[in-house]
């Protein structure tokens, strides 16, 4: 009894795996075709999810089996956005996917099992659990892609992620087994102690650090490791990519965190010198390509690695603002293109795909509201106030000056101007543009409200960033602090 | 704040407030309602400013009817609001356009008619907090937050190629905007964690950042002034935007520029604006010179205005960096009177528009034979904007020049040459369109204008001869405010 009680930190993890069977044997004897209870029971299961990480939450960090395993504020705040994520994602996706017949058990249990890789990430400190996690992730999120096996476009997307994204793997498997040859330990703060204590190898942990740096930019989707993001994005089905484009991120920053900043942190003047170079070419090429594009989801791919590329120099600046803007960034970021995502999902229909910029157009004409919310979520990721996307900028920005690369930040600014031009063009589109098709729109009522309060939300974290801001300075600071 | 009434928040606040009401109208069945609401919520956004002027000390220039609240605690930033002269006029005269602009779009505006009058009451509300703000941050919010509805406007509503004229104007004023951002965040770190703009004011700062923030705000407030070179934007928006969008554009948004420079660079760079305002000047009478000239070649009457505006404001920006008082109360003035004078012109060439689907000066010809009432009003307002003594146009100019001469002979003799090519391109132009025989059928079939907009001429008419022959209440509300910023900006900061 007393072992099983030292279990409570995790239980959102076990709690999890445990529903994830259970569902995917429940639905073998769901006949419903709209599959109604499944999709009940997932959506009870992340409510439970987000109760258990409140009930459990304790002060400062908790580690668990042989210090695998960390609970602190900021892993509980980033899997309860997660769960958050998880569930718009699944409302924003019903109606498209029933009408395409993908709407399966499959697909349920698999995103569960995505969110239990991310969980694991997050909550992981050290190398093992930390590789364990993202490949349950991984894996996940390949069988996803290719779920619309009988679509050629969405089976060489899978394919192309599958092969790349098991390179990223090996990649960072070897980086991290270098860390292990030089300093003798997978625990993070293990790696951290030896190298402060010198005993450890420069040259060899400089080589494992590229590696691991590597791997991790080839998940992130930065320049030049990117290849695979706009081809995933476009080929995809628009709910796997909203998947793949929104909550892996939140994970990727605890990974982040965890192994450069908690494990790393000595090695800081050689990984922030190459996260500079990842997040300049990833800024440039992401917002000068992302204007060529005549497919809205190729043009969010691009538009996603220019973000990575501004949300690392958050992480590059370093220090508690400098990490918390990082994750206020990647934070307003999800909201954002979850919202964008989730317009392409509502506006398409039985046999047609709203995934051209052509969709986009006249939407004033033919409902104004939606028009009005897209472009609040346009506005915001062009970073213009007073949407959430400026103080993302924003407080990025600030501690970019703050580390006195006035350089990074006027470079930055000027390929956000950049990267206006083509969010205003979806906007030209919806406002000044004659729509093609004078269909109605036709909207179910849970997704209308979902994408309303979406827009909204945008809206009203402009107006008053405040709060969030201090969840994740508070979150941040505390992890730092108890390392 | 009056009896603990928070007036700078309510002229901000109403407008944007019936714009929500006006857009909640929906669709153009409802238009007539809509049009009320909107003529009802820039009435009262005018009538709440009103208090501003009656209740200003006009003894200091200290902030005035301040309000302060926590907003983003985090970064220290505020929602800090207050006005001195300089800033109370431009609320009035923004509150004042308003309800002119809802009329003018009265009838005229057939298509997404919610949307339009929203768009001009949001912004209005946005332009007060861009005038009221006094934290960096707060003024940076609304200063970008004004592109949106302005990029709207141009965009739905305007002529053949508004697309390219809206996004033109978007992206120009937002590269200048961006820059600015980055001197904010460097004066934030400089002031230990402040954006209050009074703080900066006091900041010791060396002088080469001093040269970099002056450009950073310079790129920011040139390109809306607009100043040679970066004035191209101004003729597209112009000549694309619907009627109302450029009466705004013009008699609001290009004053919001100049009004950086005297709240931004000038006292938080004094150092650099010296040492840098040469540059000023010779592209202020560049503009002055050069423009004008190109004003008279101009076929198209909305163009003429345009060059015409980048040519008066070309003036203005000459009169703030001369740093003597008859300069930069001249340069206020003349901001204010432009503002009236253009304003008008925007109007009087929308009323030909509106009959007659052109703009171009050839299609015209003896328009005063039909249309004798509006002859006379726009007669008086192009003289107002060559400059006539009696008219607004004439007191802003004159005493930019008796500044200017006390510093350099040549400034103000090429500055005085805008009396004269301001009265050719205005006067030539009002000779082709109104006088001589009735050129076309268009033409003879014009009517005079109708009483609604004999009211808004009327209105404008009286602003405009009220001030060129008593412009003593408008200066004496920024006369301590101006004194005090020539003290502030003669000190060095090094």
């Amino acid at each position: 009894m007393s072992y099983l009680s030292t279990l409570t930190p995790a239980s959102a993890e076990i709690f999890l795996l445990v529903m994830a069977c259970v569902i995917l044997i429940v639905d073998l004897f769901v006949v419903n075709q709209q599959k109604t209870p499944t999709y009940l029971l997932v959506q009870f299961t992340l409510m439970g999810l987000a109760f258990i990480t409140l009930m459990t939450h304790q002060q400062g960090a908790v580690h668990l089996f042989h210090n695998m395993f960390v609970s602190d504020l900021m892993s509980d705040v980033l899997k309860m956005v997660s769960y958050l994520t998880v569930s718009i994602i699944l409302v924003y996706s019903r109606s498209y996917l029933l009408t395409r017949g993908l709407f399966t058990g499959e697909f349920m249990v698999l995103t569960l099992f995505t969110l239990l890789g991310m969980m694991v990430m997050i909550s992981a400190s050290h190398f093992i659990s930390m590789y364990m996690g993202l490949e349950v992730m991984s894996l996940s999120l390949y069988a996803l892609v290719a779920l619309q096996r009988d679509s050629a476009t969405a089976t060489e997307a899978a394919m192309k992620y599958f092969i790349l994204g098991a390179l990223a793997s090996g990649l960072l498997l070897y980086g991290m087994s270098m860390l292990y040859g030089a300093t003798g330990t997978l625990d993070v703060a293990g790696v951290s102690t030896a190298i402060k204590h010198g005993v450890a190898n420069p040259a060899l942990l400089v080589f494992g650090l590229v590696f691991v740096v590597a791997g991790l930019a080839f998940k992130l989707g930065a320049v030049p490791f990117h290849m695979w993001v706009p081809d995933v994005y476009q080929g995809a089905p628009t709910p796997m990519v909203m998947l793949i484009g929104s909550a892996p991120k939140f994970a990727a920053f605890a990974f982040l965190m965890r192994m450069l900043v908690d494990g790393l942190q000595p090695l800081m003047g050689h990984w922030s010198n190459m996260l500079i170079i990842l997040a300049v070419l990833s800024m440039a090429l992401g917002n000068i390509s992302a204007i060529a594009q005549t497919n809205i989801k190729r043009m969010l791919a691009y538009s996603s690695i220019a973000h990575i590329g501004f949300f690392l120099l958050g992480i590059l600046s370093g220090g508690i603002d400098g990490y918390s803007s990082a994750m206020f960034y990647i934070m307003v970021y999800v909201l954002m293109s979850l919202g964008a995502f989730g317009m392409i999902t509502l506006l398409s229909h039985e046999g047609y795909e709203a995934d051209t910029l052509d969709a986009f157009k006249g939407l004033n004409q033919r409902s104004p509201w939606l028009a009005f919310i897209m472009l609040l979520l346009m506005f915001s990721m062009a970073g213009v106030p007073p949407t959430a996307g400026f103080y993302a900028k924003f407080s990025v920005l600030e501690s970019i000056v703050n580390t006195g690369h006035i350089e990074l930040a006027v470079f930055a600014v000027l390929l956000s101007l950049v990267g206006a031009y083509y969010y205003l063009r979806i906007v030209k589109l919806m406002y000044f543009d004659a729509p093609e098709s004078h269909e109605p729109i036709r909207i179910q009522p849970d997704t209308g409200l979902l994408i309303s309060l979406n827009g909204l939300s945008v809206l009203a974290l402009g107006m008053l960033p405040s709060w969030l801001m201090s969840v994740c300075a508070v979150s941040v600071q505390q992890s730092l602090l108890l390392r | 704040m009056i009896f603990g009434f928070p007036l700078l928040s309510v002229a901000i606040w109403l407008p944007i407030f019936f714009g929500i009401l006006v857009l909640a109208t929906g669709n153009d069945r409802n238009a007539p309602l809509a049009r009320i609401l909107a003529l009802a919520g820039a009435v009262l956004g005018f009538l709440v400013t009103l208090p501003l002027y009656a209740g200003f000390d006009k003894s200091t220039s200290a902030m005035q009817f301040i309000e302060f609240r926590d907003w983003i605690p985090h970064f220290n930033i505020h929602y800090h609001l207050g006005i001195d002269g300089i800033s109370v006029l431009f609320i009035l005269l923004n509150s004042f356009f308003t309800p002119l602009v809802v009329l003018a779009g009265w009838k005229v505006i057939e298509k997404r008619v919610a949307q339009y009058m929203a768009a001009f009451l949001i912004m209005s509300g946005i332009v007060n907090g861009v005038f009221a703000a006094l934290d960096a941050m707060l003024f940076y919010v609304f200063w970008e937050a004004m592109l949106i509805p302005m990029f709207l406007i141009i965009g739905v509503w305007g002529g053949a190629n508004r697309v390219y004229a809206a996004v033109k104007f978007f992206l120009y004023t937002l590269l200048g905007s961006l820059l600015m951002l980055i001197a904010f965040i460097y004066l934030y770190r400089e002031s230990r964690g402040s954006f209050a703009i009074l703080d900066y004011h006091a900041l010791a700062i060396g002088m080469n950042a001093q040269i970099m923030i002056f450009i950073a705000f310079f790129m920011a407030f040139a390109v809306k002034v607009p100043m040679f070179p970066v004035h191209t934007w101004l003729p597209d928006a112009h000549v694309e935007a619907p009627t109302g969008g450029s009466v705004i554009l013009a008699a609001i948004m290009l004053k919001v520029g100049a009004y950086g420079f005297l709240r931004f660079s000038m006292p938080i760079a004094p150092d650099a604006s010296h040492e840098l305002a040469w540059v000023i000047i010779t592209l202020s009478l560049i503009a002055v010179v050069y423009i004008g000239l190109v004003a008279l070649m101009q076929s198209d009457m909305k163009k003429l205005v345009a060059y015409s505006s980048i040519s008066h404001m070309g003036f203005v920006t000459l009169g703030f960096f001369i740093f003597n008082a008859y300069g930069i109360e001249g340069g206020l003035l003349q901001m204010i009177s432009h503002g009236f004078v253009s304003g008008a012109l925007f109007l009087g060439i929308g009323v030909m528009y509106d009959r007659v689907h052109s703009r171009q000066i050839a299609d015209y010809g003896g328009v005063a034979h039909k249309m004798p009432v509006f002859a006379a009003f726009f007669v008086l307002f192009a003289m107002a904007n060559s400059g006539l003594p009696g008219t607004s146009g004439f007191v802003g100019e004159f005493m930019v020049i008796m500044g200017a001469i006390q510093v350099n002979f040549w400034y103000a003799l090429l500055a005085a040459s805008t009396l004269i090519f301001g009265a050719a391109y205005t006067l030539w132009m009002v000779k082709r369109v109104f006088f001589g025989a009735v050129t076309n059928e268009h033409v003879a079939h014009l009517t005079d204008i109708t009483l609604r907009e004999k009211l808004i001429f009327a209105v404008l008419a009286v602003c405009v001869l009220g001030m060129g022959l008593y412009p003593l209440p408008f200066a004496e509300m920024m006369h301590q405010s101006v004194t005090d910023l020539i003290v502030h900006v003669g000190h060095s900061k090094l």
